[in-house]
């Protein structure tokens, strides 16, 4: 079902902050639809979670409404909302078995003791755990307590189905397994989900969208490209990945191509703006480390098809990786310029003190708003 | 404070979505103010009455004004003070002997060590009259000394001591268990000698523990009224008993009520500093398994005293319950030691009453003083509502208000309508489950604090309303602290006499109360023998407690324990 959540503001009771009060979410509103994955991301302390609490009833808003399915739930306490939570640290029941965790949500209802049985059977065929479904909690792995969470949650059918940063207590191989599991489970069943998170690989595994949040604000909400590539701003084109910028004098904008000069006058092409970048302003051209190549500047080897430079400079520092090699380069600014490039095997590589000049097409380049702050 | 009240005001909306958890708010708040509040404040009002329906400080003056109850005060405070002392060196010797030193015979030590706290608080009165009084087994029967006087200070120092030094044993085992060996191992490795290791280290280390057993020390004895009734005699008069005397004896209850205050403000002073003294530690949680140390950390020689020491000690704590036992089965203690089982016939016949009372009593109270436990200690950590503070430390009162206070101020408060309950069941019941809270909500506390409340929000978002979270999810999680309040107030129900003697009345009695009564009418067999039976109660309870929880440990497969 869909949720929406309506000019939410939460402040919490805070003697030691200035006003007495720490505003956790501030005016935020979002609109998910029927079986939409929608991912908040940020760093520790940006309001993710207590958004995610306030959907499933455990923070009330301080302004604002949150509905579910059509319907206003503000005022329902937790256990009146139909809604399933997986937690960060998956609270199983330690006193209960494994089927008697799953099937505690359906008894709760007051279904029929065989419905009970078949579903919760059903449920652990699909997660893969049913033959642990007489073991205790303390005997499970932590990737098996993660997938008991996981079918308590799903075992109810819920309208909206809620992630508290459920994988961060897993080592990384299996985190990457169950990120593509838990996408696969949504899939299935084709529950609307909201998973909050850090980590900006894990988001744009699992989201349709994902929504980036800081000190309580949305930044930007989008698919994960364009989270990625078409970033809002310089805190989510530096939240998620790494990222070049330089500083630019806006001096045409069209449709698909953008035209802006450099602090020293050169010319530079880019694809997109964000909102916020307007003619003869200032701005931030943005081009990620593995959108340049890295390229001889000896002798006048002709640039590719399409291809612009967008500065020279002397290696600095390689970092060897086997898949990828990672390049600092000193430009001329004032932080070096990040590059990355693929398949080192084929391609070769270069060495600190090499000088180079560093290529990328205008398709891979966004324009930023300038900082304001 | 504007921001103080929006915030109590938002706590409020909040719990008023959960109107079961209101209601048992409302309940549990009022029902404290009621039943452990409103008896203070009336044994207040009560010493403030100079008569005439007028208020002032005259009782007041007239109790500092008597020689005999300034020195009561000055004996009190004295006496409380060297026990405190006493006994946390005794009880420290003992913990380290049994926990670091392991000399020979530690488990049965521990345990010799345990019987007198589940023991009713006189026993050790009673014992030291059979062996020192005036037919005393050792002052009569072995000397042929008469009149031998133990009664005052010797007596009553002795019977405190032996009474409370397990309560210092148990608190600084505690300490010294956790206590890191490797930190003991790391001081001899760099060098130190053996003592060094002990003044340097073991002893800065575990001195928040001694100073937290005395002051708790301090407090028990000051509170303590079984052994002084028996003991003190009228030439070395006790705070406790004069107040009992005023108020059952001279039937002034303005001077028994003034008493009772004096009695309490050191009491409250010492428990709010024992309070401070054990909160700014920092708690170490204990993971995975205990560290294990090999290194013999006392000499031999060492070993060998603190092993004599304990056999001593041992000895003293034998010899009181041996002449409890063959006390119940003398003809006539310390004239004719034929074996008789007269006194049992006596209790199991006469007497028989008392006993029946007791175990229903205890019984009821037990079972309702472990539930409000829990309760209160979900309440106090789990959910947030304007007044928890309030709710926390009154509940937490009974530890540090002598019982003797409360049992007067009982008669003072429930003695006219609305709540005219003196004589009843109620008042014994009511008295004893407020009173026997604090050891349930403190493990409680404490266990609730160790585990992620998410467990709960868990049940919570799968649809459980907070009464069904509470009985199938934290109950369940909690029950070893459940049960460990269950054993304090099942043995404080039987064991309990100093505000029970001001409550009891021929229609209730208690086994305690009978035994005192044997005592003072020098009837020390059957005194002897209702406290043989009354420890075995006890003894088998916890037994049966015991079992219990174990049945519920295996049936969770120890899983409560990492939780």
């Amino acid at each position: 079902m869909s949720v929406r959540l309506v000019n939410i503001t939460k402040e919490f009771a805070d003697p030691e902050r200035e006003g007495g009060k720490l505003v956790a979410v501030r005016d935020f509103n979002l609109e998910i639809q029927d079986g939409e994955f929608v991912t908040l991301l940020g760093p520790s302390g940006c309001g993710k979670t207590t958004t995610l609490r306030m959907i499933a009833g455990f923070e009330m808003p301080t302004i604002g409404e949150v509905w579910i399915g059509g319907k206003n739930v503000s005022n329902d306490p937790p256990n009146k909302r139909d809604t399933s939570m997986v937690f960060q640290s998956y609270a199983i029941f330690p006193h209960m078995s494994v089927e008697q965790n799953v099937g505690f949500g359906l008894e709760l209802k007051g279904r029929p003791k065989a419905e009970i049985t078949r579903e919760v059977r059903q449920i652990m065929e699909v997660m893969g755990i049913a033959d642990l479904a007489h073991r205790r909690p303390d005997q499970l792995s932590g990737g098996q307590q993660q997938r008991v969470a996981l079918a308590r949650a799903i075992v109810n059918r819920p309208s909206v189905l809620l992630f508290d940063e459920p994988l961060s207590n897993l080592d990384a191989k299996l985190r990457e397994q169950m990120r593509v599991e838990i996408r696969r489970i949504q899939q299935t069943f084709k529950i609307t989900s909201v998973y909050v998170t850090h980590d900006q690989a894990e988001a744009m595994t699992v989201s349709d969208r994902i929504v980036v949040m800081s000190k309580g604000q949305m930044m930007q909400v989008g698919s994960p490209f364009e989270i990625y590539s078409r970033p809002a701003n310089r805190f989510v084109a530096d939240f998620i990945g790494r990222v070049n910028l330089l500083s630019v004098t806006v001096e045409r904008l069209e449709q698909e191509k953008n035209i802006v000069r450099g602090t020293d006058g050169s010319r530079y092409e880019a694809a997109s703006a964000a909102s916020g970048v307007a003619e003869g302003g200032k701005a931030l051209l943005m081009v990620r480390p593995e959108s340049l190549s890295v390229e001889s500047s000896a002798g006048a080897a002709p640039a590719a098809e399409g291809r612009m430079a967008f500065a020279q400079g002397v290696i600095d520092k390689t970092v060897y990786l086997g898949a990828t090699v990672e390049y600092e380069i000193d430009a001329g600014y004032e932080r070096p310029i990040l590059a990355v490039s693929h398949d080192p095997v084929n391609a070769g590589f270069w060495r600190t003190s090499d000088r180079v000049v560093l290529r990328y097409s205008p398709r891979a380049a966004h324009l930023l708003p300038p900082e304001s702050e | 404070m504007a921001h103080g009240i929006s915030k109590a005001a938002a706590e409020l909306r909040r719990a008023a979505r959960d109107p079961v958890l209101l209601g048992v708010i409302l309940l549990v708040a009022g029902s404290l103010i009621v039943f452990v509040l409103y008896p203070l404040i009336s044994v207040g009002a009560a010493s403030l009455d100079v008569g005439g329906g007028k208020t002032g400080l005259g009782v007041y003056r007239d109790v500092i004004r008597s020689a005999y109850l300034r020195k009561a005060f000055y004996n009190s405070l004295m006496m409380s003070t060297l026990t405190a002392l006493v006994g946390t060196l005794i009880g420290f010797l003992f913990a380290f002997a049994v926990t670091r030193a392991k000399v020979p015979l530690s488990k049965f030590f521990n345990i010799l060590a345990i019987i007198p706290i589940v023991s009713p608080p006189f026993i050790g009165a009673l014992a030291i009259i059979m062996l020192f009084g005036n037919n005393g087994l050792i002052t009569w029967n072995l000397l042929k000394i008469q009149n031998f006087p133990i009664y005052g200070f010797n007596g009553l120092f002795l019977a405190q001591v032996v009474t409370f030094f397990p309560v210092a044993y148990l608190t600084l085992k505690g300490v010294l268990e956790s206590m890191n060996p490797v930190l003991e191992d790391a001081a001899l490795d760099l060098g130190g000698s053996r003592w060094k290791v002990f003044t340097k280290v073991t002893l800065p280390l575990a001195f928040p523990g001694i100073a937290s057993s005395v002051l708790l020390l301090f407090v028990e004895t000051l509170a303590d009224f079984g052994n002084p009734l028996i003991l003190a005699g009228s030439k070395f008069p006790i705070l406790s008993v004069q107040a009992y005397l005023q108020i059952v004896g001279m039937y002034d209850l303005p001077k028994g009520a003034a008493i009772s205050v004096l009695l309490l403000v050191p009491s409250l002073i010492f428990f709010y500093a024992q309070r401070a003294l054990v909160n700014r530690r920092k708690y170490t949680t204990v993971t995975g398994k205990p560290q294990q140390s090999t290194t013999q950390i006392v000499s031999p020689g060492a070993r060998i005293a603190l092993f004599v020491f304990c056999l001593f000690v041992a000895l003293v704590v034998g010899l009181i319950y041996f002449s409890i036992v063959v006390g119940a089965f003398a003809k006539v203690w310390g004239f004719d030691h034929h074996l008789t089982l007269d006194h049992f016939k006596f209790v199991f016949g006469v007497g028989f009453k008392a006993v029946r009372d007791t175990l229903m009593i205890a019984g009821i109270a037990t079972p309702f003083a472990g539930l409000l436990g829990m309760v209160i200690a979900f309440l106090v950590v789990r959910v947030k509502f304007p007044g928890r503070k309030f709710v926390e430390g009154v509940s937490m009162l009974s530890f540090a208000v002598p019982g003797t206070v409360i049992g007067i101020g009982y008669i003072l408060a429930f003695n006219h309508k609305p709540l005219a309950l003196t004589g009843t069941l109620a008042i014994l019941l009511l008295n004893f489950v407020f009173r026997y809270i604090p050891v349930g909500i403190e493990s409680g506390k404490a266990l609730l604090a160790s585990i992620d409340p998410s467990i709960e929000e868990a049940a919570v978002n799968l649809g459980a309303d907070s009464r069904k979270t509470f009985s199938r999810i934290t109950l369940p999680m909690i029950l070893p602290a459940f049960f460990s309040g269950l054993v304090f107030a099942f043995v404080r129900a039987m064991t309990a006499v100093s505000a029970a003697i001001f409550l009891v009345s021929s229609r209730w009695n208690l086994m305690t109360v009978h035994i005192m009564a044997q005592v003072e009418s020098g009837n020390l067999g059957a005194a002897a023998a209702y406290s043989l039976l009354l420890v075995l109660i006890v003894a088998a309870a916890i037994s049966l407690i015991r079992v219990a929880l174990k049945s519920q440990y295996s049936k969770y497969g120890g899983a409560m324990l990492h939780f």
